[in-house]
């Protein structure tokens, strides 16, 4: 009747996941609880949860990454701990089996529960913004979008509670991750819920590229887009090509797991090195999908803060789109010490090497930005600049891992694991943080608090410094990664160091909550009535904080690249039109969300092998999107007097209070 | 970062390991590779963390005596400057990259000409087996090797993915199951090395660790002959029990090995499901076999 299914799946015994499960179940009693009682569902169902307006979507994407970073990181912090302390004759407190699934789950929460969602949800809230749009392309599918990739989320967090998680590190590798050697429920987990999320990422591409290259302001050629629409496009159009490669390589995975095929086995023809190459094909333009946005914040934030034009547009827009073809040759740079040949390893080598140009070029280009600039200290800006050093330092040691002969004796070492995070975090941790600082008075019309948020930036800064240069120095001592016993006693007073670093970061996660906090309490005295709080440059400025669902009165008339800052210095504003028109917007549907309840039901099934729900889910799953896909009245029209009653409420109609400064 | 590292070498207790400290030919040269490159990039990346810092600071909104240009939003020379220096650097490294990877390939000959040690590796779930083919022996979770002598190795893996790596002597590389990888080191003099692999294989994987014991020839040979004198043999029985999966297990030495031990294990790898007992019948080769 339930499959595999059954009460011992529960870890009664083991306190560690019982408490932590605890834990979680109060809190989201706590909230279920709080918001039945001050009687919050109706609004949340109708305002939120069915909501296809890009900005919520936006939002409930960085909600999601940001709960979820929770979880990743007390996965980080539990492993600092126990490397930290498993020294020598100790063992520490998590043995193999709970230790590989910790360090397994955090990779695989914080790329594809954490670093995505915090992008998408900043593609989302600003691409239909910047270039003039009401939303993007398909606001439902946007909306399936989302709830696809809280459906993953959901179910791989399941697995903390039924059953457990893959023990197989993040990548997934066969044989380990085939049946015969891990022949627990923890991988399956894995598969579908990212095989879940992946169908929602995949549609975001689909949807983003078509919005970018279709939605764009009357006047506004592919030339003048902002250059964070630039780079949303060119992670988009990644997303597009890499993303069916990984469900693809996931699929033959699950075939081996599910019906004995062989795709990856050891023997009967299997092929481990298909699996290894497919997941890198993907894996490697992944990581751009993920930094190219940011290098789009990037350039907004140094931008505004400098009170200039961004230095070369058209060269960093070359450099993001040679870097988003380039970033589809060099794959084969995560395992040099496969056993290839020469030339294959220096060819790849030298091609991963390459992508240093195009990223070279936009730093010269964000310093010739700062350059004679106005430069103002802002939370952004800040970690604009704390990006600009960690990020040249985490790409030296990404060129040195490209030189094969020294990846030989740096390979899968802490040095690695040093170094990636130092893009991470220094590239898309500091952006996604640096994106959510500046856009955040845009979503919610008040600014965030300064203080607690330059307290988190030097928090984040340090302890990233104190928590990964001890890795670097550990990988060349010759530790290599997911050790859940370090042999070495040498080696733990570097550890302890790291270890601090994890808790000075978790201080900065703190502050930023606190900053959140405080700066919702406080958001009376902290109103942006005008709607451009920076001194912004692009069209989202013009509108105003929050936009009102149809983004603009009227569709704006792009004449230059920096469209708002050109309207201000031409008309000293933002024109008011002579008449309001009436403007359809996409109604509000449920599909989203009743959809991805029923994929977190079968990917539930198929984990476990309940079939007949698995059959029942997948069939309301297909009804849901016939009805849908048969329905009418999908528009509803704004009345031109609705719009003009909203646009002359507006506290600085005529966008002139960025002449205050 | 090396001056980094030897910064915080107090706090390693001034103790030298890994891939700072070589003990072969491959591992001088990768590290010299390793410093090389880190010069050429650190020329250009030295600056670039200055001068963000220093435009930063000098540009701030509140200093006065800073020239400020507004405008300033393309000048070609700068932009000609900008492109060149990062692709003048990328052609440097790319000549390092060519030559080093085809001096530094694993299968290349260190000594051409010199008769090399064959060393057979079998990674197991998780210990290493090491079987010396022409002195009919084999060890586990221990290699003694001559000092001076290249080594020859062949690896492969009778279970999941491993990586064979010793990084005072050089370059890892993958043991994967049904595939033969080839790997050439040397060890300059006598000592002993840590050795583990360096890709995560599973619950056991922290302690799959052996020690590399180089030593004069005339020990080795003392050593291969008391090997010869001790221990059990290791045949189809033998390596059935070896293979099932065990942590942490002490070094152990073989004093014979079953004729062509090494291919019969990528064979039985690639044509029987994983779990299935060494030399049992009925476990047909598969087409692709000994491909």
């Amino acid at each position: 009747m339930l499959g595999k299914l059954s009460w011992e799946a529960i870890p009664f015994n083991e306190p560690l996941p019982m408490i932590s499960m605890g834990v979680v179940l109060a809190v989201i009693l706590v909230v279920l609880a709080v918001v039945t009682f001050k009687g919050w569902w109706s609004y949340l169902w109708r305002e939120w949860l069915t909501s296809v307006d890009h900005k919520r979507i936006g939002v409930m994407y960085v909600i999601l990454g940001l709960v979820m970073l929770l979880r990743g990181f007390s996965d980080a912090i539990m492993m600092r701990t126990q490397q930290a302390i498993a020294v020598g004759a100790a063992q520490g407190y998590l043995p193999p089996e709970h230790y590989d699934q910790v360090f397994t789950a955090h990779g695989t929460i914080m790329i594809f529960f954490v670093a995505m969602p915090f992008v998408i949800g900043l593609m989302n809230f600003a691409v239909p913004l910047q270039i003039g749009a009401r939303d993007v392309a398909f606001p439902v599918l946007n909306s399936i979008s989302f709830w696809l990739t809280a459906a993953g989320a959901l179910l791989i967090n399941l697995s903390l509670v039924i059953g457990n998680f893959a023990r197989t590190g993040w990548m997934g590798y066969p044989p380990l991750s085939e049946l015969a050697f891990s022949p627990g429920v923890g991988v399956d987990y894995y598969l579908w819920s990212l095989q879940i999320a992946g169908i929602g990422t995949l549609l975001t591409g689909v949807n983003f590229v078509t919005t970018i290259l279709k939605l764009r302001a009357p006047g506004m050629r592919l030339l003048r887009m902002p250059v964070f629409c630039w780079t949303s496009l060119a992670a988009n159009l990644l997303i597009v090509a890499a993303f069916p490669i990984l469900t693809a390589t996931f699929v033959m995975l699950l075939l081996d797991r599910y019906v004995g095929m062989h795709f990856f086995t050891n023997n009967a023809g299997g092929n481990q090195m298909m699996y290894v190459n497919l997941f890198w094909a993907w894996g490697h333009p992944e990581v751009y999908i993920l930094i190219l946005p940011l290098f789009g914040v990037f350039s907004e934030v140094i931008a505004t803060f400098s009170g200039k034009s961004l230095f070369s547009y058209r060269s960093m827009v070359w450099a993001t789109m040679g870097i988003c073809v380039l970033s589809f040759m060099v794959w084969l740079h995560h395992f040099f010490t496969m056993g290839a040949g020469a030339d294959v390893n220096a060819f790849f080598g030298i091609m991963s090497t390459i992508i240093a140009v195009p990223t070279g070029v936009k730093v010269f280009n964000w310093l010739f930005t700062m350059f004679r600039g106005q430069i103002v200290f802002s939370t952004p800006m800040l970690f604009s600049i704390g990006f600009i050093v960690t990020f040249v330092i985490g790409g030296l040691t990404g060129v040195l891992l490209a030189v094969p002969p020294v990846d030989f004796v740096l390979h899968n070492s802490v040095f690695l694991v040093a170094h990636f995070h130092n893009v991470i975090i220094g590239g898309v941790v500091f952006g996604s943080i640096a994106g959510y600082n500046y856009w955040f008075p845009k979503a919610f019309g008040f600014t965030l608090d300064e203080r607690l948020g330059k307290a988190s930036f030097w928090c984040w800064l340090i302890g990233f410094y104190l928590a990964f240069t001890p890795l670097y120095i550990l990988g060349m001592l010759g530790m290599t990664r997911r050790l859940q016993h370090i042999p070495d006693p040498n080696w733990q007073p570097l550890l302890l160091v790291a270890e601090a670093g994890a808790v000075v970061i978790f201080c900065g996660i703190l502050c930023q909550l606190a900053q959140l906090y405080v700066s919702i309490r406080t958001r009376e005295r902290r109103r942006d009535p005008s709607g451009d709080p920076w001194n912004g440059r692009t069209l989202e400025w013009s509108t105003s904080s929050p936009p009102p669902a149809y983004n603009f009165a009227a569709l704006p008339r792009v004449e230059a690249i920096d469209a708002f800052w050109q309207l201000k210095e031409k008309a000293g504003g933002r024109p008011a039109p002579a008449e309001y028109q009436s403007v359809e917007m996409p109604r509000n549907s449920p599909i989203g969300f009743i959809t991805s309840f029923f994929m977190v039901v079968t990917g539930f099934a198929l984990v476990w092998h309940i079939w007949w729900m698995v059959i029942c889910s997948l069939i309301a799953v297909v009804t849901m999107i016939l009805v849908h896909g048969w329905s009418e009245n999908r528009h509803y029209e704004i009345p031109a007097s609705e719009i003009a009653q909203i646009e002359t409420a507006r506290p600085d109609p005529g966008g002139r209070a960025w002449q205050r400064s | 970062m090396l001056a980094v590292a030897c910064a915080a070498m107090p706090l390693v207790s001034c103790q030298r390991a890994g891939i700072l400290d070589p003990r072969g030919p491959i591992a001088e040269a990768e590290r010299l590779l390793l410093v090389n490159a880190t010069a050429i990039m650190l020329v250009v990346v030295v600056p670039v963390i200055f001068a963000a810092l220093a435009f930063a600071w000098w540009y701030r909104a509140s200093n006065s005596r800073a020239h400020r240009s507004p405008e300033l939003a393309y000048e070609g020379r700068i932009e000609f400057v900008v492109w060149s220096i990062p692709t003048l650097i990328t052609i440097l490294l790319g000549g390092v990259i060519w030559i080093g990877s085809h001096q530094l390939d694993p299968q290349a000959p260190i000594t051409p000409g010199a008769r090399p040690l064959r060393v057979d590796v079998v990674a197991l779930d998780w210990k290493w087996l090491f079987i010396y083919p022409d002195q009919g022996i084999a060890a586990v979770n221990e290699l003694v090797i001559p000092a001076g002598k290249q080594v020859s190795f062949r690896l492969t893996s009778a279970t999941v993915m491993n990586s064979f790596f010793v990084p005072q002597i050089g370059s890892q590389i993958y043991a994967m199951g049904g595939m033969t990888t080839h790997l050439n080191l040397l060890a300059n003099e006598p000592g002993q090395f840590p050795g583990f692999s360096a890709n995560y294989s599973g619950d056991g994987f922290s302690e799959m660790r052996f020690t590399v014991k180089a030593m004069p020839a005339v020990d080795f040979r003392n050593w291969v002959s008391h090997a010869r004198d001790t221990g059990a043999a290791l045949d189809a029985a033998g390596y059935n029990e070896l293979a099932k999966p065990s942590k942490a297990v002490a070094p152990v030495t073989y004093r014979s090995v079953a004729p062509k031990l090494f291919e019969r294990i990528v064979d039985h790898t690639l044509s029987c499901p994983a779990g299935a007992p060494f030399g049992a019948a009925g476990c047909a080769p598969s087409p692709q076999a000994g491909g």
